[in-house]
């Protein structure tokens, strides 16, 4: 087997030094109470080119461009990822290393975390980033916990147009703490409906998401003040980052903790993981705040360096008093990240930005245009939600069979959204297929 | 005179991204506009963010300069206790790669996902095969989160019986996960003592199992590299007053197909697919936690599971009693996709990956004890663990020697875990790693230990041939500067 | 919240004040740290100063050696009351936290506000500059049960 290298010759001197007759004797440990039985019932391995032809055969059986025409966001983007950040992220000195504990062996990973947590601030609007959480979801339950730990408080308000999933997430994350969770409802605008918060108290959060999950973009500055006014702490969530290439950004408008998922920066959807979890706050709150942090430092020649810092706050060190539970941060994907906005780089991400909303834009038009209603009337960024008539569900099938997903559902998600979808336009799509959508639907 | 890998070599140096560029550079293809624009309110409208404009050249460059100044497990070897710093294989990678796998978005309609649905599904029940356990759930994203996973499940399971049970046990020889994500579930740690010889006894755990221990939390093999051998006595002592035993499946790669997790008594085990299963670090993740549990306990498993009915597969939310969602989706797919690839590529071979794992380990414990302290010097498996002891009157430790190893070639071993042991330095040769390139390790480590007896200020000062020497940590935590 | 020894200390040195980990740096032998006369020391570490109606608090050359180069303080606020063993803050190091239990019952007067921008001061003068807090003892009989010098340093050698 090419991945094990030991030759019974190796194996036989290497028994040889140990004085055991056979590797059989190595495990004299492990009684017969904690033993199989069995063998592995595991089918023989195979081959490279065996196991090329199965997996090929599993991935054709999913939807993807350019066979199919998706125009879904909803946590998930398509976007463009150019041929170098996929190339550059290859290196293995990237891939095979691990977290960069002994920094002086780490610079490249070390160096280019403290670029990433730079550039996350800096979109952001917030003081300080850290090196990445797992995903969007588990974030804002973090973000949350953090709130709650710095303010004492043991509710929370959360939109419910966050995110469905990272509702959910949030949600497991805070029951065994015996936090509540109090949600925000929506107005006929498709904003969150702040109105709930007046008088509250005990409050240790209040959590919007934007653009929200209808693609509304949000009135984040009288949030903040709303939270504030309450003794609150403000989130600010988000799922799509290329947003701020153009919004004003929510460290600008009172946010005192900023979550969210970074996939949309140059990482494939990979079928929903690994995403990004991006982190920031400002520096009053950062020793509570969870994740990998990297900080400058200085050799011992006066070189310039970079080392994991504030340790104290992390598992390894608090145990059971650390901010989080989290080991690894998505270095990996982080790096991703950082590449893609290397790459595409201030100007460029202004352009893109603004493509994304001028498409979407054009889409959202075309379809008014044809008599659909645009369900909210609050300004969008690249998603929107489109109620369609009696028997859409339909023409939605019939266009599955065409190769274009016109949207996400949301009845699911939102019962009383019934015949309502979801819809998202990236720079991926061009004005024809976005004609050929509307021409689709109408037939 | 032995040729060890380090050599000093020509290393460039390479400025933070927004030392370089220039304004109006552009590193990608802009997509041609063929829309009219549509100004934004004003009020919304924000500033273009800071950051510098760079050219595709540009970035090239900076990514391959910065990898260069990395250390991987295709670099050279990278003994990290408790991490499996085993081989990535790069099929791995390419089958991840393909467009059906890395481009599909996880929330379309199941029809148009079946190739990804029965991957997950066929994953399932490898690692339930593997393991001997019969549920599995793959969302968390990492080994942290699937402990967490766990607890939340122990949590719901007395919850479930309406029983408030506020303490877990926990080993002294725990990962600092361990108490942390027994801690997010409100559960208060109760630290149990190892035996002399390094491993749990029943009568300390019979001692505080009462019926206000939800359940205990055990590493097995333990992060002293040693088989919990008294585990069925323990699960059975544990399982008497109605708790969980939960395994921490970290070194999984000991012990497949030798151990049967169900017959040990384990309720609960996570695995690392970052760590066992062979898919790459990346510099610190992203990984994966998948949870496996005995039948009893599979009500509780997160949401959606994945069914197969007539070779055909959904997502299914219809569990009542789950723990929810720990996921924004279905978890790591990218990971799992490599782990599976992995898995198919080894089949049963994956024993024998484990027999050799352990006898590499062993090997290096043989050829070391003497050389450096020895604290338990028993059967290892898959890892062993040295300490500073024997060089204390050198005045030299054990952050002197690792550092000074980066010098001959080799990632630095673990360090300073477990804490049991002081100054502990914790060796992992996986498998992976040849006798040649084992033998390679003992000798630098021979020629450390030997330098700390004629030349120990060639330790203090290690390492010599890195980018840069020692950093002052210290002052970078007193002054923090964590943005540029 | 408090085991009087959690199995951490009993394997490193350090006893009752928990030391969750200290790497890297050599540490001292008991003949190269200083202990003075003119203060009484808790089993925990911290060190006691009469002076006038209040009492001066810091840890001992032992406990500062122990946990090396201190990058953080946390501190309690001025006017808090605590009992004798309260937890009434935390140092940090790069990559150990030490925290500090109070040795006597009271009132905090003053914290030295020295040691935000100069943690280091507890290093480097651990007895002096490096105080923590200034308490009005609320039982000054708890003072007189403290250990003196010879005890603290007998106590040391048994660990």
């Amino acid at each position: 087997m090419r991945y094990l290298p030991h030759t019974a010759e190796d194996v036989a001197a290497m028994l040889d030094v140990i004085a055991a007759g056979s590797i059989d004797e190595l495990f004299s440990t492990v009684p017969d109470s904690c033993r199989r039985a069995g063998p592995l019932k595991l089918a023989e391995p195979m081959t490279e080119w065996e196991l090329s032809t199965h997996l090929s055969a599993l991935a054709a059986k999913m939807a993807v461009c350019p066979d199919y025409q998706v125009f879904m966001g909803a946590g998930s983007y398509e976007h463009h990822i150019p041929a170098t950040v996929l190339h550059l992220l290859g290196r293995s000195e990237f891939v095979t290393s691990y977290t960069p504990y002994q920094p002086e062996i780490s610079q490249g990973t070390l160096q280019a975390m403290y670029e990433y947590q730079t550039l996350v601030a800096r979109l952001l609007g917030m003081e300080v980033a850290n090196a990445s959480l797992y995903d969007g979801a588990s974030a804002l339950a973090e973000a949350l916990l953090m709130a709650i730990r710095i303010t004492g408080g043991k509710r929370v308000a959360v939109s419910r147009v966050i995110h469905p999933s990272y509702r959910r997430v949030a949600q497991t994350y805070l029951t065994p703490g015996g936090f509540d969770i109090i949600e925000l409802p929506y107005r006929a605008d498709g904003r969150t409906d702040l109105s709930p918060l007046d008088g509250m108290d005990g409050l240790a959060a209040v959590a919007i998401q934007s653009p929200n999950f209808f693609g509304c973009i949000e009135d984040l500055a009288t949030a903040a003040e709303t939270a504030h006014r309450s003794g609150a702490l403000f989130v600010t969530a988000f799922s799509e980052p290329l947003a701020y290439g153009l919004l004003r950004n929510p460290g600008m408008q009172g946010a005192d903790i900023v979550c969210g998922e970074g996939q949309s920066f140059g990482i494939p959807r990979s079928f929903g993981g690994p995403g990004l979890g991006m982190f920031a706050t400002q520096m009053k709150y950062v020793r509570n705040m969870p994740g990998r942090l990297v900080g400058k430092a200085v050799d011992r020649n006066g070189k310039r360096g970079f080392v994991l810092t504030l340790s104290t706050r992390e598992q390894h060190i608090r145990r059971e008093k650390a901010t989080s539970n989290i080991c690894t941060n998505h270095s990996l994907c982080a790096l991703n990240c950082a590449m893609y906005l290397a790459s595409v780089g201030g100007t460029g991400l202004r352009e893109l930005a603004a493509l994304n909303r001028d498409k979407a834009e054009y889409l959202k038009k075309r379809l008014a245009e044809a008599g659909f209603g645009i369900r909210f009337a609050a300004p969008t960024f690249n998603e929107f939600v489109v109620e369609f008539p009696e028997g859409f569900q339909t023409t939605y099938e019939r266009l599955l069979e065409k190769r274009i997903v016109a949207g996400l559902p949301l009845d699911c998600f939102y019962p009383e959204l019934e015949r309502n979808f979801l819809l998202c336009v990236t720079e991926v799509k061009t004005r024809d297929d976005m004609d050929a959508l509307v021409r689709e639907i109408r037939s | 005179m032995t040729l060890f890998p380090a050599a000093p070599g020509l290393i460039l140096n390479e400025p933070l991204l927004w030392e370089k560029g220039k304004r109006g550079r552009c590193g990608i293809s802009i997509p041609a506009r063929d829309v009219e624009p549509c100004p934004l309110e004003e009020d919304l409208l924000g500033d273009a963010p800071d950051f510098p404009d760079l050219s595709e050249v540009d970035v090239v460059r900076h990514y391959t300069r910065l990898s260069q100044w990395n250390f991987g497990v295709d670099s050279g070897t990278y003994p990290l206790g408790s991490c499996t710093m085993k081989y990535n294989p790069k099929i791995n990678d390419t089958m991840a790669s393909l467009p059906g796998f890395a481009a599909a978005h996880p929330l379309l309609p199941e029809s148009l996902v079946q190739g990804g649905l029965r991957l997950m599904h066929e994953l399932e029940r490898l690692l339930a095969e593997i393991t001997g356990l019969d549920a599995v759930t793959l969302q968390p994203a990492a080994g942290a989160q699937g402990e967490l996973t766990g607890m939340l499940m122990i949590y719901a399971y007395h919850a479930n019986k309406g029983s408030r049970r506020s303490k877990i046990i926990v080993p002294d020889t725990a990962h600092g996960t361990n108490p942390a994500s027994a801690a997010l579930c409100g559960f208060q740690p109760l630290k149990v003592k190892s035996n002399e010889q390094g491993i749990l006894s029943p009568e300390t755990i019979a001692e505080v199992m009462d019926e206000d221990v939800a359940g205990i939390m055990v590493t097995n093999p333990n992060t002293l590299g040693l088989f919990e051998e008294n585990m069925r006595e323990i699960a059975d002592i544990v399982h008497r007053k109605d708790g969980l035993v939960y395994c921490d499946g970290a070194n999984m790669n000991a012990v497949m197909g030798i151990v049967h997790l169900g017959c040990m008594g384990v309720d609960i085990l996570h695995l690392n697919l970052h760590k066992t299963f062979s898919t790459p670090h990346g510099g610190g993740g992203p990984g994966s936690g998948p949870v496996c549990v005995s039948k009893h306990l599979e009500p509780f498993l997160p949401v959606p599971r994945v069914i197969e009915e007539q070779g055909r597969y959904r997502l299914s939310e219809a569990f009542p009693r789950s723990i929810g969602k720990v996921h924004a989706f279905h978890g790591n797919f990218g990971i799992m996709v490599r782990a599976y690839s992995y898995i198919l590529s080894m089949g049963p071979e994956l024993k024998t990956a484990s027999r050799l794992a352990v006898l590499n380990a062993n090997y290096v414990k043989e050829s070391l004890k003497g050389v450096f302290h020895l604290p338990y010097d028993r059967p290892c498996m898959h890892e062993c663990v040295f300490s500073d002891e024997l060089q204390k009157d050198l005045k030299v430790t054990t952050l002197d020697m690792a550092k000074r190893l980066m010098d001959y070639g080799f990632h630095p071993p673990t360090v300073y875990f477990p804490l049991v042991v002081p100054g502990a330095i914790m060796i992992e040769p996986p498998e992976t790693e040849s006798k040649e390139d084992v033998d390679l390790l003992i000798e630098a480590m021979k020629a450390i230990a030997r330098e700390a007896r004629e030349n120990p200020d060639l330790l203090r000062t290690a390492p010599h041939l890195c980018k840069v020497t020692r950093l002052d940590e210290v002052e970078a935590a007193r002054h923090p500067c964590l943005t540029g | 919240m408090t085991e009087g020894k959690d199995f951490h200390g009993s394997l490193c040195p350090m006893g009752g004040m928990k030391v969750f980990l200290k790497k890297g740096d050599r540490m001292k032998e008991l003949g190269e740290l200083q202990f003075l006369d003119d203060v009484r020391y808790a089993k925990d570490h911290e060190w006691v100063r009469p002076e006038a109606d209040r009492v001066k608090v810091g840890i001992s050359d032992f406990a500062q050696d122990q946990l090396g180069d201190i990058t953080f303080v946390e501190m309690p606020g001025v006017g808090d009351l605590l009992e004798q063993g309260a937890l009434f803050g935390t140092l940090e190091s790069t990559k150990a936290v030490g925290e500090l239990f109070m040795p006597i019952s009271g009132e905090i007067l003053a914290v030295n506000e020295a040691l935000a921008e100069s943690p280091e001061l507890i290093n480097k003068d651990p007895y002096g500059e490096g105080w923590i807090v200034e308490i009005k003892p609320t039982r000054p009989e708890e003072f007189d049960a403290l250990m003196t010098k010879d005890r603290y340093v007998e106590m040391l050698k048994g660990l």
